[in-house]
């Protein structure tokens, strides 16, 4: 008796990356108004995350300046210079940041948790939608790792996207507050560098949260027997 | 095949046809199911024997609760038996792992649903080349095979549409051209004309047939259309988990009237 794989030769059931790609961005145009929702989460708090960063590498590009008329300013914000006679940082100025530091990456931690589970919840209401376009596509002879592809490249757009329109208004924003506290001086030391390495890091932290996110909706999805596409009581 | 005797081409493909008639496509070995409903077994199918020959047309009547769509659901390799075999082209289906058992539903088997199933996210033509992408066919081949499918359900001019841009029937010939993509040697059909109308669930039996006698294709459909009867060789009737019994052809006739007199 031949096997089934012996029979299918070097041919494999394999699909191009590029027509999960192609499905999965048909699948967002056409609900596009609820990726929207779903993606409005993921711009939150990339923007939040990015706001916190572009805005410790303002300051702290400012402070390095060491101006006195942007110390000036900063103090009347409230920041520490916490430069002594010598330039280095004192030990109750540096104890302070530390702290600050500490609450800021408590308030990341809990609004990238919040997306992640936004995002999870999105997803599983997308697989559960399209049970039976899944079990068809499984009658059809898709793998169960096409369909976790299907929904991992979906996610992955997405959160992408988010992240990317995330990042900018997160940047626009602290930008518009800085130049309205400190003024032209906010360009004279831009610290271009450092807002660019934030930039990156909030792509990949954002396009990760989405594959997270998607990975258990994924699996479910892939584990949905084919015979769910012959209910017709739906 | 005489050996002295030159033989015309037909004569040839005659024979191979009568002897594929003979071949079984699927076979079924006192099948059983049981399904655990809570506290409750509930069997579903109490050892099924049947044989379905390459390039017959076949039909699975019963009541809803007979144990048809679970029947139907075994022979499509959709399904497992909790007791019993299931052969479909001679390989024991409880044997394949995932990966085989997914080739065999993209090469084996075409299904055709209730409620169409098209992908709505796709034209006509992605939806009926969607399976021989699965199949490894490149594009420009699935292209033109799809076409050629599609203007064989008379679609040709429609395969830009996506679905919710079709009629319920066109939307039938599309799945129709569907389960053929990747020349299967078994089409299932779950209800195909459950969701049309009269006239329009005549055409797809028609189209449906005459797919079966111009390509050979064996034809299995569950179904109570009592339409449906009159085109097929053969008819099970399944009751109460059992086959109660089989009708051929010669002997439907007969039965179409009985059944439609009942009701």
């Amino acid at each position: 008796m031949t096997t089934y794989s012996q029979l299918a030769g070097g041919r494999e059931i394999s699909l191009p990356f590029s027509k999960a790609i192609e499905i999965s961005i048909s699948n967002l145009r056409i609900r596009f108004g609820r990726s929207l929702i779903t993606t409005s989460g993921v711009i939150l708090a990339i923007a939040f995350l990015m706001s916190v960063w572009s805005n410790n590498a303002i300051i702290e590009s400012l402070r390095a300046a060491d101006s006195s008329e942007v110390n000036l300013l900063l103090q009347r914000k409230g920041i520490e210079i916490g430069l002594d006679a010598s330039g280095a940082v004192s030990a109750e100025a540096q104890a302070r940041m530390d702290e600050e530091a500490s609450k800021q990456l408590w308030l990341i931690s809990l609004s990238l948790l919040v997306c992640v589970v936004g995002i999870a919840n999105a997803m599983l209401m997308s697989v559960t939608e399209r049970f039976r376009e899944i079990g068809t596509m499984k009658c059809l002879g898709a793998l169960d790792s096409f369909i976790v592809k299907l929904f991992l490249l979906e996610s992955t757009f997405q959160g992408s996207a988010g992240t990317a329109v995330g990042i900018a208004i997160g940047f626009l924003l602290t930008l518009l507050l800085a130049l309205i506290d400190y003024g032209t001086h906010v360009f004279t030391y831009f610290p271009a560098a450092g807002l660019i390495r934030s930039a990156i890091a909030a792509m990949v932290v954002g396009t990760l949260l989405s594959l997270i996110g998607a990975m258990l909706p994924a699996w479910r999805a892939a584990k949905m027997e084919p015979v769910a596409a012959m209910r017709s009581d739906t | 095949m005489s050996e002295d005797k030159p033989q015309s081409t037909a004569e040839v493909v005659e024979k191979i046809v009568e002897a594929e008639e003979q071949r079984t496509v699927v076979r079924t070995q006192d099948v059983k199911k049981i399904y655990q409903m809570g506290e409750v077994e509930v069997h579903a199918l109490r050892g099924v024997d049947l044989e379905i020959y390459a390039g017959e047309y076949l039909s699975i009547m019963g009541p809803s609760g007979s144990g048809k769509s679970t029947l139907f659901n075994m022979v499509g390799g959709l399904d497992k038996p909790s007791d019993g075999k299931v052969y479909i082209d001679e390989v024991d289906v409880a044997q394949l792992d995932a990966y085989e058992l997914a080739w065999l539903r993209c090469r084996k088997i075409g299904y055709i649903f209730q409620s169409f199933n098209l992908i709505p996210v796709m034209t006509a033509l992605e939806n009926v080349t969607l399976p021989m992408v699965f199949a490894g066919l490149t594009s420009d081949e699935s292209r033109e095979k799809g076409m050629e499918l599609l203007s064989k359900v008379g679609l040709a001019d429609r395969h830009s549409h996506k679905p919710f841009e079709l009629s319920g029937g066109q939307q039938q010939r599309v799945a129709v051209a569907r389960a053929l993509a990747n020349d299967p040697t078994v089409v299932l059909a779950d209800e195909p004309t459950g969701n049309l109308d009269l006239k329009t669930g005549t055409e797809i039996i028609e189209l449906l047939r005459s797919m079966n006698e111009t390509s050979g294709v064996t034809i299995i459909s569950a179904t109570h259309d009592h339409k449906m009867l009159s085109v097929s060789d053969r008819v099970v009737w399944i009751k109460d988990g059992r086959v109660d019994h089989i009708a051929n052809r010669d002997e439907l006739d007969i039965e179409v009237t009985q059944v439609e007199g009942e009701e």
